[in-house]
């Protein structure tokens, strides 16, 4: 999975693939969240996070990323991306799977993907499919 | 904190018996025509634009406003302070404008601001009533940034519009945004045509109704 890592940014020698489990952002703070998610897409990582943000914290990372694009040298921004079931659930479903969500804190059923614009060309979706294209 | 509480009660006290125009704001990704739908409207009812439009993404780099927008519809009236924003993206690249002949430092330029005029997006959120969703019909729905706003929207309780705007070009398809977002109204229209405005004035007063 994992392929040549660099560090810095610029042209892409090499990038690798983060999977972390929503325990590890569980017991964060929002502030905290952002910046730990932004340390690895700055380190040139796509990030594949069990869950998803609240959407306080989705729009924040976009502000703190466009921060970001003013403050660090070729860092363009982010290509970001959640998938969550619900779409075609019934009420029953959504339920259940709004109380796991509660009692676990987060939606454990969603997996959200965050890549540096450097090495993301563009995360692709339509309901039944994710497609991410790298940049060469 | 304690102190922004007390001038909420302060200002709802007194502003009592007082209609407030309501904040009327054009969100969505840049380019999917946000100014000339906001331009459209007030070239219809005040007789002036309220912003330049361009190919070139993120012509629109600071949130502007036009007050007291009478916007009539079929013998009603409704006030509105339109709002309109920059494109919010998560990314940013200056060499994307120099494909339309943009000088380099002036790409550049043009990046920093764009970085600046979604953040101020971003923080106009909590200023809106009612918000319209403006997307490109001929472009792929299913894009985060269009979902991270609703999100956001919801969260505020404030109604959102969608508008499925270029319906006069061949690739749009407005049952794609209708299928993304079957929760909300999706009305098609061409902003630069002005094709099915009065629908999008219809849908515009019964989500305002809300507020």
């Amino acid at each position: 999975m994992v392929k040549k890592k660099k560090s810095g940014l610029g042209k892409i020698k090499g990038f690798s693939i983060q999977f972390l489990p929503y325990s590890e952002i569980k017991d964060l703070d929002s502030d905290e969240r952002i910046k730990k998610i932004l340390k690895i897409a700055l380190g040139n990582n796509i990030l594949i996070l069990q869950g998803k943000l609240r959407p306080e914290e989705e729009t924040r990372l976009i502000e703190d990323t466009m921060a970001m694009i003013d403050h660090v040298k070729d860092f363009l921004g982010i290509e970001l991306a959640v998938i969550a079931g619900g779409n075609e659930e019934g009420i029953m479903d959504k339920m259940k799977r709004n109380i796991i969500g509660m009692l676990s804190g987060g939606d454990l059923g969603a997996i959200t993907i965050i890549g540096p614009a450097t090495v993301v060309k563009e995360i692709k979706r339509n309901p039944k499919k994710i497609e991410l294209l790298l940049n060469k | 904190m304690v102190l922004n509480k007390f001038k909420g009660m302060f200002s709802k006290v007194f502003s009592f018996g007082k209609k407030k125009d309501i904040s009327l704001g054009f969100y969505g990704p840049p380019n999917a025509g946000k100014t000339s739908l906001a331009n459209r409207i007030c070239k219809d009812f005040t007789g002036e634009e309220m912003g330049s439009v361009s190919k070139v993404p993120h012509e629109t780099r600071n949130v502007q406003f036009k007050e007291k927008v009478e916007i009539k519809f079929k013998g009603k009236t409704m006030v509105f302070k339109m709002i309109d924003t920059p494109g919010i993206s998560t990314k940013i690249d200056y060499e994307e404008f120099l494909k339309f002949k943009v000088k380099k430092k002036e790409a550049k330029n043009r990046a920093k601001e764009a970085t600046q005029g979604v953040i101020e997006s971003i923080k106009w959120l909590d200023d809106m009533d009612v918000v319209v969703i403006v997307l490109d019909s001929t472009e792929n729905p299913y894009n985060q940034v269009n979902i991270t706003i609703i999100g956001n929207l919801v969260a505020r309780k404030i109604p959102v519009l969608i508008v499925a705007n270029k319906i006069d070009l061949k690739k749009s398809d407005i049952k794609k945004i209708e299928a993304a977002f079957p929760e909300y109204p999706v009305v098609g229209i061409s902003a630069k045509q002005g094709q099915n405005l009065e629908k999008f004035y219809e849908e515009v007063f019964k989500v305002a109704k809300k507020v």
